[in-house]
């Protein structure tokens, strides 16, 4: 398994590691998720994600051979600011969902899923031919450390020579933090405001460390995948293998806005996902709020109440920190996605009422 | 390792507990396996008057990650369930041994709770990891 450069400082706080996506990584402090989510909910919480991947485009070409490979148009994007993407298959299928990042006219900066670092490396390499654009994957020489939470601009801006007030959502910087060269990007993963830092691959620790010592006063606490994953969640935000895959297109996954179909560069998946787009998707994400505390879990079947056949899946499920009930992402059936439409799902050997509910179901500010 | 694994207990390599008072036992799950699992969401325990096989499954504890099996570590009715849990599921991480009991059952023959793990043999299960 691979190990991040913060591996020691994870066992030292007594993490309990996990084997994720080959990479040996915290999934829970001892504090646990609940309280973890929870910090970063209403403090900060501290999140080591130096195991996604850093591919960075550099050429004269990159913009134009990035809109050629991704479903967005990445030369639109002004320089600083980023945007969420997706590498799709000739027939529509999610390859993997990133963010692409401009830091200068020729200069971009793609961020994979961990899982799909090689995959989409390979996609790149191969649909950038052609173009004057180098790839440059950069994952196993750059730490990530993500600060999270309402408090964290306060925190980060003690600690870095970027004006974070004039860093919007959606937008990287180049500068120092933490004593070390870093980029810094208003970007996440958990619905709240926060930052992700790049830095050097050995600075990963004195990062982490003075993040920490600055933040620790005011409630904040490392947090591991656990509670990445209830937060993201909870901000209905998809994953990669379980709301995406490669049978599912944007547009099932009600990303259909992140398409640019009419961007001036054809792309890979094209025609496809306008056939889709034209027809509309065969199913729908949608999200369950259920009754009860039992919770569904990625897979559990989903039904109409009392029938036998499951109309659709549970992608992701979890009990909801934050809502305090379980909580629930689904493909189902158009005619059934409708928001208060009651479903069934399928746990163990009993049934579980569900009623379909719009997302986000957490919204910063709106709680 | 610390973890807390009281004397007087019989152990199962499942991680529950029994607590033999005459012929009826108490049951429930270890502080370690309660840590394994992270923060308890649900617990899902059987109705009083059924009749369990010894190993058999009698309910299932959630954890924010995951569901896992319970299995009663000698057969036997169930004649009370802890209702506290169903409203506070946490009992289980904060009170494994006391406030988060799961089931007390009558023991079909509570001679067999010797074959159980004791304290120290449990201890070392858990120590190899």
């Amino acid at each position: 398994m691979r190990q991040t450069a913060l591996i020691d400082v994870h066992r030292a706080a007594g993490a309990r590691l996990i084997d994720f996506s080959g990479w040996e990584m915290p999934v829970q402090y001892p504090s646990g998720i609940l309280d973890e989510h929870r910090a970063v909910r209403q403090r900060a919480g501290l999140f080591d994600l130096s195991h996604m991947g850093e591919l960075w485009v550099v050429g004269s070409g990159a913009g134009e051979g990035l809109a050629a490979a991704l479903v967005t148009d990445p030369p639109r994007l002004a320089q600083g600011r980023a945007h969420y993407s997706m590498l799709c298959a000739q027939d529509g299928g999610i390859i993997d969902d990133l963010i692409v990042y401009r830091l200068a006219e020729e200069r971009f900066l793609v961020v994979p899923n961990a899982s799909n670092r090689e995959t989409v490396a390979q996609a790149l390499e191969e649909r950038l031919a052609g173009y004057d654009a180098g790839l440059d994957d950069a994952s196993l020489r750059t730490s990530l450390v993500a600060v999270q939470g309402p408090l964290a601009a306060g925190i980060l801006a003690r600690l870095t020579d970027i004006d974070l007030a004039g860093l919007r959502y959606y937008a990287i910087a180049e500068g120092h933090a933490c004593g070390v060269p870093a980029l810094v990007a208003r970007t996440g993963y958990t619905g709240e405001d926060g930052f992700e830092l790049f830095v050097a691959w050995d600075d990963g620790p004195p990062v982490w460390q003075a993040l920490l010592d600055e933040g620790a006063g005011e409630g904040l606490v490392p947090a591991g995948l656990g509670a990445r994953d209830t937060l993201r969640l909870e901000a209905g935000m998809p994953l990669y293998g379980n709301e995406l895959d490669r049978d599912t297109t944007p547009f099932d996954a009600g990303l259909g806005r992140v398409v640019k179909l009419d961007k001036a560069t054809d792309f890979v998946g094209r025609e496809a996902l306008g056939r889709v787009a034209a027809a509309g998707p065969s199913r729908r994400l949608v999200g369950l709020r259920l009754v009860g505390r039992a919770v569904a879990r990625h897979g559990s079947p989903v039904h109409r109440p009392g029938e036998e056949e499951p109309i659709g899946v549970v992608t992701s499920g979890a009990p909801s920190p934050t809502l305090g009930v379980p909580i629930a992402m689904a493909y189902l059936p158009p005619a059934e996605a409708e928001v208060g439409t009651m479903v069934e799902v399928a746990i163990r050997q009993a049934r579980a009422e569900a009623e379909v509910v719009a997302l986000p179901f957490y919204k910063r500010g709106a709680a | 390792m610390s973890v807390e694994i009281p004397e007087g207990l019989r152990y199962t390599e499942d991680h529950e507990w029994l607590r033999v008072e005459g012929d009826e036992g108490v049951v429930g799950i270890t502080a370690y396996a309660a840590g394994e699992l992270g923060d308890v969401v649900f617990v899902e325990l059987p109705d009083v008057g059924r009749q369990l096989e010894k190993r058999q499954s009698f309910g299932v504890i959630e954890s924010v990650k995951t569901a896992s099996d319970l299995f009663i570590p000698l057969g036997g009715e169930v004649l009370a369930v802890n209702e506290r849990l169903a409203e506070h599921p946490e009992l289980v991480n904060d009170d494994p041994y006391g406030d988060g009991w799961m089931v007390r059952i009558r023991l079909a023959d509570a001679a067999q709770a010797g074959e159980l793990q004791s304290a120290a043999d449990y201890r070392r299960l858990v120590e190899a990891g």
